[in-house]
């Protein structure tokens, strides 16, 4: 089998994909800037903040804190996580059900990134045939230079892409001196350098590769698809004709003279399989690689417009439109991925919105539960937690209710004072005297009351006493 | 929809063919993740070179890597390895040095300072949780409750050897001799009923006639039994000797509260004159630093009757 051997591994077959022009380009130009802009401006705005850091969007691990503009997320709350994590995944699953790999296409970093690389890629080298032209030449002063100024704006913009994540996790202007003057702590270095790495190998080197051989995400989006769900596509049926396609010449010309011999609308000009990222030609209908760009529905109707044809033999459209069945997006499916998504929403919201700005726990101590003292009193002992979201110190009063004859200690805390973002435990006492031995548990309550401060509620902290 | 792929591009297949025409595709793993398979094996190498690894004999190969810690203030350099990392980090991993900035804190603050301070007093918990587990926990129990007949009860407000601060710290520092002789020679079997039947009057139990009360009270109070000499006049207790107050119902040798009448806890207490009871606990000073003496202090002062 030794011509099967060869085949056990096989090289990347490399792909020069032509520049395009239109709508789906113009709109995918469009997310790019603005999702750059984001990624790169985010961590150099500053906010202010009566305490705490002085800028908008920083995820600080040491201070266990993330701090979203107005919003400042603690590790109590990393419920919200998951909750944002579910909602991301039902969105993408709505959308997918839908629109098809619309995430791939437009939004994901690997085919931004992509775009930035081949752009600089055809800005250095030259168009398509260019560059085939210089992959094919000799080593020598010209394919070094331009080769090396292609590697070299690809590691800058992968530096830069790393370092600006690292931005993220510091005071963004104090980090970025630390950088370059040596000072910055080696998980900072760490960071930058493996980002730097990986961009540069994902978007430069390995590119569709990340999508067809390492992505999940591309393999579970496809099997959320279904006969109504909207990709792109090629119209098999007017592109073929009943003679297949053929390329413009003698006698087929113009679509009547086509149509009369059978031939399709498809002149075979190749410019859809040119400019795909991921090297796939459309026309063999649905692939797993495609990751629904539509650059080929950009190629195509360019050239339908320079040939005074409709548009859209290539297209969005779904499986049952291209048979002409009607498309049905309205289905359980879609509909529970909705409103899983509302549900969440909603749920994330409200949770956010209501979060206390102080609160507290109790938790009673159990070894051991209870204790006689030398006056014949049972005590029980309780740890409250206070946890301090305001940005200004508090003064907390901690009161006992709900059991007349009852007395707290909470040993020689009178007031508790609270920092700002800080949080703190109390051992509480309580002593009761029993009066009726056949109650061994009573209801009681913890009120947490700030003092000198209206905006803070009273907390309220329902417990119970033991006393057998 | 895609054609069946007869023209150029054909997917190569491994050449078996079964049942006549069943036949595998032979989709080749990219080159790329042939060359990730090697990286991992180079990787393999140097991690050998590097970190112990292989086991020789009765020893095993120790890697070039270095990993240099203290040992009582003294630096120590050795071939890499868990626990020396791990020592290195609970000397100067961030959470140690935050650690030893609040144990500072601790250090200089007075008692006053530490209990009235909701933060410290956290720490303290915190902390000596840790120490009180290690040193402390196999007499006394978790959570200080200690058990009747062998280890006192930290968590009431009843102390042998009295509940300030300062008495908590000598009692760490040089530990405690708790002792009382056996009455088995000195008083007979009815004078030890007496004292019993007094004893079991002042700490609230009704039984027994008021002339066995007085006996066992002259006893209690003269120079027969001079049980006052320990346990002060009236039975209050005496901190300095350790005794305890027999005036209220908390006890701690013998389980008084649950025993079924009157008889019973007569006989209990007079187990008690009978046996006598020697308890020790050790000192502490060698075995604890000072700092650590100070946190116990504070954490048993606050288990649920310091005074």
């Amino acid at each position: 089998m030794s011509d099967t051997r060869e085949q056990d591994y096989q090289a990347r077959i490399a792909i020069y994909p032509r520049s395009v022009k239109g709508r789906f380009r113009t709109l995918k130009w469009g997310i790019l800037a603005l999702a750059y802009a984001v990624y790169f401006l985010l961590p150099w705005v500053r906010w202010h903040r009566d305490y705490g850091a002085a800028q908008a969007v920083l995820f600080d691990i040491p201070g266990r804190r993330f701090y979203l503009f107005d919003l400042i997320v603690y590790p109590q709350d990393i419920f919200w996580l998951a909750g944002f994590l579910m909602i991301a995944a039902m969105l993408l699953f709505l959308v997918t059900g839908l629109a098809g790999r619309v995430f791939c296409g437009y939004f994901c970093f690997q085919t931004l990134w992509t775009d930035v690389y081949m752009l600089f890629e055809r800005l250095v080298q030259g168009e398509r045939p260019a560059r085939i032209r210089l992959s094919k030449q000799p080593w020598g002063a010209e394919k070094i230079l331009k080769l090396g100024a292609t590697h070299a704006l690809w590691l800058l913009t992968a530096f830069a892409t790393g370092l600006t994540f690292t931005l993220y996790w510091a005071d963004a202007p104090t980090l970025f001196k630390e950088i370059f003057t040596g000072q910055a702590p080696f998980p900072a270095y760490a960071t930058t350098v493996f980002l730097t790495v990986t961009t540069y190998v994902m978007a430069g080197l390995a590119r569709e590769q990340v999508c067809t051989y390492m992505c999940p995400y591309a393999r579970f989006q496809s099997v959320m698809f279904d006969r109504d769900t909207l990709i792109v596509s090629y119209d098999d049926k007017r592109g073929e004709g009943s003679a297949g396609r053929a390329k413009v010449a003698a006698g087929l010309k113009t679509r009547e003279e086509r149509q009369a011999k059978g031939v399709g609308d498809c002149i075979d000009c190749g410019y859809c399989v040119q400019v795909c990222p991921t090297g796939i030609d459309i026309r063999n209908g649905l692939q797993y690689q495609c990751i629904h760009c539509a650059l080929c529905v950009d190629a195509c109707d360019t050239i339908m417009d320079k040939m005074n044809w409709p548009r859209g033999l290539i297209r969005y459209t779904s499986e049952n439109a291209l048979e002409g069945k009607p498309t049905r997006l309205l289905k359980l499916k879609n509909i529970g991925y909705g409103v899983a998504l509302a549900i969440m929403v909603v749920l994330l919201a409200w949770s956010i919105l209501t979060q206390p700005q102080l609160d507290a726990s109790v938790a009673q101590v159990r070894q051991p539960l209870f204790v006689q003292l030398s006056d014949g009193a049972i005590q029980n002992s309780y740890e409250i937690k206070i946890n301090n979201k305001t940005q200004q110190t508090v003064a907390l009063r901690i009161e006992l209710h709900g059991l007349e004859g009852a007395e707290l200690d909470t040993g020689r805390i009178d007031v508790v004072h609270l920092t700002p973002e800080h949080s703190t435990r109390v051992l509480a006492r309580v002593r009761y005297h029993v009066s009726d031995p056949s109650v061994h548990q009573r209801e009681i309550l913890f009120r947490v009351v700030p003092l000198d401060n209206e905006d803070l509620s009273v907390l309220e902290l329902p417990s119970h006493f033991y006393s057998r | 929809m895609s054609k069946p792929t007869e023209k150029k591009g054909a997917v190569q297949t491994t050449g078996h063919a079964w049942d006549g025409d069943l036949q595998e595709y032979n989709n080749p793993l990219p080159r790329w993740w042939l060359w990730g398979f090697y990286a991992t094996v180079v990787f393999a190498v140097v991690y050998w070179l590097m970190y112990p690894a292989w086991p020789v004999g009765n020893t095993f190969t120790k890697g070039f890597n270095t990993i240099t810690f203290e040992v009582d203030g003294e630096e120590r350099t050795t071939h890499w390895n868990t626990r020396a990392l791990l020592v290195r980090d609970m000397q100067s991993s961030p959470s140690a040095v935050r650690q030893r900035e609040f144990l500072e804190q601790i250090a200089a603050a007075s008692y006053e300072e530490i209990l009235t301070d909701a933060d410290k007093l956290a720490f303290v918990r915190s902390y000596a949780h840790g120490i009180y587990g290690d040193f402390c926990a196999a007499c006394h129990q978790v959570g200080g409750a200690g058990i009747v007949g062998l280890y006192p009860n930290l968590a009431n407000d009843d102390w042998l050897w009295g509940g300030t601060v300062e008495r908590i710290e000598e009692t760490l520092i040089q530990g405690r001799l708790g002792y009382m002789p056996s009455y088995r020679e000195t008083l007979n079997a009815d004078q030890m009923t007496d004292v019993a039947v007094y004893v079991l009057s002042i700490a609230g139990y009704e039984g027994g006639d008021a002339d066995a009360i007085g006996r066992g009270d002259r006893i209690f109070h003269g120079a027969e039994g001079g049980c006052f000499q320990c346990h002060n006049v009236g039975g209050v207790g005496r901190t300095s000797q350790g005794a305890p107050n027999l005036t209220n119902n908390i006890w701690q040798i013998i389980d008084v509260p649950n025993a079924a009448d009157h008889d019973a806890r007569v006989e209990l207490v007079k187990s008690v004159l009978r046996n006598g009871i020697q308890r020790q606990m050790p000192a502490f000073a060698d075995r604890l630093s000072p700092i650590e003496i100070k946190v116990l202090t504070a954490y048993v002062h606050q288990l649920g009757g310091g005074q």
